[in-house]
């Protein structure tokens, strides 16, 4: 056992960090609609990605209509069900999940959880947001243009993707291009904001060891965004110009509906390369906010220390820079040099070591704790199972050879909505459960909660897991309709119905959190400023919600890290970073 | 306790659902049950790994949830634990991957008596190419295409001329022969997919891609596209038929070749050329 917590008063950096001047709002427009404040723009953040996110909840019962009973729906067709899947796909990965957690989260909780008063950018931040709701704005009005929105798969790969064969070639792919370019540029302003604010805006005594998991977490997943969208923004320019202007980026000699086209010399593997390049560290960008939060909900509510935090920190460090060398392995069956398979299977593998180490540190920390199972500590529970089996499927789809029969298949869909969609999403749930009080002053409603989580968690399930055994059979993704196959039997059809039931019943169960959002607002319980006797700085504000500068007249001072809970001696079960040792242990701390 | 309860029996449950479920792999047609054998590796080392976790997390829950008076243990690190465990998960992830670059090797590694046969993928079917009596297969080029030259061959090219041309129809092999797939494209993206066969590659613009089988049984499979290529997508179909050496041969009797496929004019054209220079 190392002993952490009192390491550290010698820690303390010998200078004061200097306070800022903070601007002021002087109206109701920019206190509340041009904030420059973080915890308002994460609130704009927050409901615009719900907004979107609904949008693309509904495109998914489109989907599970069409897929559970062919035929049936005359209003869906083959093209719309096309853009169902794109669309659906490219707003939960982009405009949700990412804006959710970086824009949402990280501008709410990094100020607060490292003691600084706002963002070191207010206003660059500002611009962060309106930048991203012009994107969201112009990816909604795809919906509405000539054409409709694109059908290209949510990888949008070219040629496919701007050739008349597919829906949306008009207008569609120009504004999703567009768009993603806008959210590039938005979250780059975001991102480059939430760096430096924990770089250069940590309270005294925040030594980066001492970080909550949430910061490492969102830090690192910034760090990784940073590098890797830009791989995405080259591709959709360069896609943009071989749509718009006619150049050949991606274009080979090909024929275009029977006739010979104006395109030539082109790679479509390297669009596929740029894309992934960004594509496989946005999985981690992803994950990695919700690893770092769900180590925060699991030890708050079981009053136990995270375990292993250091290892934890090294863990979220490793998987990022891994991340960034394992792309290809969404392209073993693409047609790429074949001797690539053996580096990116390994590496991909590899991968899988310091994610386990997460895994079991986070059940560890159960081992022995006061598990209290609130509506957040049930969405992490939830978290953990559909993590670890959409992680162990990820296993198979690394191992270049297995990959072979399961790419493309609706295993590869399972996988992915369980390692990626159902398992974040769980944690941005029990978040939204364990940070709404801070949020608002008031508690979510718990019975309606407790409700929520078990519909949703084990309806997931029931809709994935055996969706991985449809993929093993060889049934295909983006198929519209399955047809005629003699391997595909009715059996399998049966299935499909099933899980499109329990989608639609997990989908309006999501209508039951929205009304507790709601409701909770102005009936719920009052919180109080620390209703889950936690730790970390941003439950020790003065007000509840924290106001304008988040601390009153003096910025906290931090004394241990962010775990000390349950420790042997304390009156209480929890000791907040800011409280000072007792003077016998400064007296110890200053002779040793 | 419920919750705990809860827990577990999703683990159970998934483990039953998978020894019971009647959706499982198609009975392979093709050499390839080395893959299979990984996938069943893999499904014994993290099925262990599921159950092992869960069961343990639902355990915290049942033994260590909240009670009065309850207090949890103060335990920040155990160096030894951790080492443990990534040393464990590290030996496992190496009797995954091990075999599985075996077998890649082996996908990658196309032996020297395998036969080529051609599959060019367009919106929205299939044509297939076989070399014919020279064994080997012509040039192609995609501005070569037209109505009566539909998979671009070169018409220079005497290699192309005896190659037997299958626009719009079955594709037939034989049974225990190893055959290497060459897969191209003339518009988008495409995938030559049969589930029984386990093998499979994205076709690509501009590329030729293979993989290579020896089918091990005759019979008829689905042949399906498995890389989005637009609307009709999920309309892209065809049939490979493996068949006994007899059967193979007396359908390749019936097929036409390139030369016999154009137009008069055209074969004298490209029978006169190579001649005259």
């Amino acid at each position: 056992m190392v002993d952490i917590p009192y390491e550290g008063i010698r820690g303390i950096p010998p200078a004061e960090v200097p306070d800022v001047e903070l601007y002021h709002p002087r109206s109701w427009w920019t206190r509340y609609v041009f904030s420059q404040d973080a915890k308002v723009i994460a609130v704009q953040y927050s409901l615009t990605a719900t907004a979107i996110g609904l949008v693309a909840l509904v495109l998914s019962w489109l989907m599970r209509l069409q897929l559970g009973f062919p035929g049936t729906f005359s209003f869906i067709d083959a093209n719309q069900y096309l853009q169902f899947i794109t669309m659906h796909g490219m707003i939960m990965v982009i405009y949700l999940l990412t804006a959710l957690f970086l824009g949402g989260f990280g501008n709410y909780l990094i100020p607060l959880m490292v003691g600084a008063r706002d963002m070191v950018f207010p206003y660059v931040n500002m611009l962060s947001y309106w930048v991203y709701l012009l994107a969201v704005l112009v990816l909604a009005s795809t919906f509405f243009v000539p054409g409709g929105p694109t059908g290209a798969g949510w990888t949008l790969y070219p040629p496919q993707a701007i050739l008349s064969g597919t829906p949306g070639q008009d207008w569609g792919i120009i504004l999703m291009m567009s768009s993603l370019i806008l959210f590039i540029i938005g979250f780059t302003m975001g991102g480059l904001n939430y760096v430096v604010t924990v770089l250069q805006a940590r309270t005294r005594g925040m030594t980066l060891m001492r970080l909550p998991l949430t910061v490492w977490g969102i830090f690192t997943a910034t760090v990784m965004a940073l590098l890797a969208f830009p791989a995405l923004f080259v591709a959709s320019v360069m896609l943009l110009l071989d749509r718009l202007l006619g150049t050949s980026f991606f274009m080979p000699s090909l024929v275009e509906m029977g006739t010979l086209s104006k395109y030539g010399g082109g790679s479509p593997l390297l669009f596929q390369h740029l894309f992934w390049f960004f594509g496989h560290p946005e999985v981690y960008i992803v994950a990695l906010p919700a690893f770092g939060i769900v180590s925060d909900l699991i030890s708050t509510h079981a009053r136990k220390n995270i375990f292993g935090y250091r290892m934890m920190v090294w863990a979220i460090v490793a998987i990022g820079a891994l991340s960034f060398i394992v792309w290809a392995h969404h392209m073993y069956v693409s047609g790429m040099f074949p001797q690539f398979g053996y580096f990116f299977a390994t590496t991909t593998l590899i991968i899988a070591i310091p994610t386990a180490i997460k895994v079991y540190n986070w059940v560890l920390t159960l081992w022995r704790g006061d598990i209290h199972l609130t509506v957040p500590m049930l969405f992490a529970l939830g978290f953990i199972i559909t993590f670890v089996n959409g992680g162990l499927t990820g296993l198979f789809l690394g191992n270049v050879v297995v990959d072979v029969p399961l790419s493309d298949t609706m295993f590869v869909v399972a996988h992915f909505h369980m390692v990626m969609g159902v398992a974040p999403i769980m944690v941005v749930l029990g978040a939204i459960y364990h940070w709404y009080p801070k949020v608002t002053g008031r508690m979510l409603n718990e019975t309606l909660g407790k409700f929520h989580f078990w519909v949703t968690f084990l309806g997931a399930y029931l809709i994935f897991f055996p969706m991985h055994y449809l993929g093993l059979l060889g049934v295909p993704r983006r198929y519209f309709e399955l047809g005629d196959a003699t391997f595909i039997p009715s059996s399998a059809h049966s299935l499909n119905a099933f899980i499109s039931v329990v989608a639609l019943t997990v989908g309006f169960s999501q209508m039951v959190f929205l009304f507790n959002l709601a409701w909770s607002l102005f009936k719920g319980e009052p919180s109080g400023g620390n209703p889950w006797r936690a730790t970390t700085l941003e439950w020790q504000t003065p007000e509840t919600p924290p106001g304008h500068g988040n601390w009153g007249k003096e910025l906290p001072v931090v004394y241990r890290w962010a775990y000390d809970y349950s420790v042997p001696g304390a009156a209480e079960d929890f000791i907040p970073q800011n409280q000072p040792p007792r003077a016998t242990q400064l007296a110890q701390g200053a002779a040793s | 306790m419920a919750v705990a309860l809860i827990l577990l029996l999703v683990a159970i449950g998934s483990v039953l659902f998978h020894i019971y479920s009647p959706w499982w792999w198609t009975p392979i047609a093709t050499n390839w049950a080395y893959i299979d054998h990984t996938i069943n590796i893999t499904f014994w080392i993290t099925g262990f790994v599921f159950v092992a976790v869960i069961a343990f997390m639902a355990y915290c829950v049942f033994r260590f949830h909240h009670k009065e008076g309850r207090r949890a243990d103060y335990n920040p690190e155990n160096k030894r634990l951790e080492w443990w465990l990534s040393v464990g998960t590290g030996v496992g992830v190496a009797a995954m991957l091990a075999p599985g670059l075996v077998v890649w090797h082996q996908f990658v590694t196309v032996p020297a008596d395998a036969t080529e046969v051609e599959v060019m993928g367009q919106q929205w079917q299939w044509s297939f190419r076989l070399p014919g009596k020279d064994g080997q297969l012509g040039t192609t080029d995609v501005r070569n295409i037209a109505s009566d030259n539909p998979m671009g061959l070169n018409r220079d090219d005497q290699h192309a001329q005896d190659d037997v041309v299958i626009e719009n129809g079955d594709l037939h092999l034989q049974v225990g022969k190893p055959v290497k797939v060459l897969l191209r494209s003339v518009d988008v993206l495409h995938d030559f997919y049969v589930p029984e066969f386990r093998a499979k590659m994205d076709m690509v613009p501009g590329m030729v891609t293979y993989f290579w089988i020896t089918p091990i049984r005759t019979g008829t499979f689905d042949v399906l596209c498995a890389e989005l290529c637009g609307a009709a997508h999920y309309q892209m179909r065809a049939k490979v038929i493996v068949d006994e050496e007899r059967e193979y041969h007396a359908w390749l009797e019936q097929q036409k070749t390139f030369a016999e496929l154009s137009p008069a004019k055209a074969v004298v054209k490209a029978t006169y050329q190579p001649g005259g220079k």
